[in-house]
């Protein structure tokens, strides 16, 4: 067995990808826009999850948590891990062609690594194959006796 | 004295500490984890078996699930407290290139997967690029 991946685990590991920067983006950019919160005032920080930016990336932290426990069902957590790191390099690129933020040569250097990393790990087995489990001796008819 | 840059007021030493507590945490959790959900199985089939329900009711069934949903809630309150110390321009992309390593010594020791040279090279051009592109 292969162990190579269908179109719809594809979709869930993409989903691992996104989710958790983009939820990261949604937090970082809602807790900036808020007053700064004091430990003496918590009731501050319950009311910020019910901000529209943050509880969009709390949304997206459970949609990423759900989506990566589904993949580490399915793969080795040593494919997981670097394969669905390539939403760093989405990150980067959206924040280069969408915020126009500038983009240090070393960087770009780092997207180019990452994404070569991740084509090595996604071109290889999913799933470390097991030796099948032991098969259940044949019980002999003198103990199916005793049983009975 | 200016302090220098990414320690913050913190010395070295006690900066490693603070690195290594989130690498070791996040290491342990996403071990757990993961070692938790290959004992469930493959949550598409149980969920196309017995419903979303029946899916979750399997992975908050698992002791193994919460053990490693601990560690991962103690790493998050390390780095909490590594980033009152330290700069995130140094917590950030050590934490995170570091535990990638960890994870794949950890995978094959804890987990025994398979990390070939193809898993390990990986996971070593990663390390090297998240630390690149978060510096």
């Amino acid at each position: 067995m292969s162990h190579r991946l269908t179109a719809r685990q594809y979709c869930i590991l993409g989903l691992v990808a996104l989710c958790a920067p983009l939820g990261d983006t949604f937090l970082s950019r809602g807790m900036t826009h808020l007053p700064p919160i004091s430990l003496a005032h918590p009731a501050s920080l319950v009311a910020a999850v019910f901000t529209p930016w943050i509880a969009v990336g709390i949304a997206l932290l459970i949609g990423f948590f759900a989506s990566y426990l589904t993949a580490l069902s399915w793969a080795d957590l040593t494919f997981v891990l670097p394969a669905t790191a390539f939403g760093n390099v989405i990150v980067a690129l959206l924040s280069k062609f969408w915020l126009h933020e500038p983009i240090s040569l070393e960087r770009w250097a780092g997207v180019v690594l990452i994404t070569v990393g991740v084509g090595f790990v996604a071109h290889g087995p999913a799933l470390t194959e097991r030796a099948p489990a032991e098969p259940v001796q044949d019980v002999s008819p003198m103990e199916e006796e005793r049983v009975r | 004295m200016t302090i220098p840059f990414p320690l913050g007021s913190t010395g070295p030493w006690a900066a490693a500490g603070m690195i290594a507590a989130i690498v070791l945490a996040s290491t342990t959790g996403e071990v757990l984890t993961a070692a938790a959900m290959k004992s469930i199985g493959d949550l598409d089939e149980i969920r196309a078996r017995s419903g979303m329900k029946g899916a979750i009711r399997a992975v908050v069934t698992c002791p193994l699930f919460f053990a490693g949903v601990g560690f991962l809630a103690l790493a998050f309150f390390a780095l909490l407290f590594a980033l009152n110390h330290l700069n995130l321009s140094l917590v950030a992309p050590a934490s995170a290139s570091l535990t990638l390593v960890t994870n794949a010594v950890a995978g094959k020791l804890f987990l025994h997967e398979n990390v070939d040279r193809r898993r390990s090279t990986a996971a070593l051009l990663v390390c090297v690029g998240v630390y690149l592109l978060a510096h």
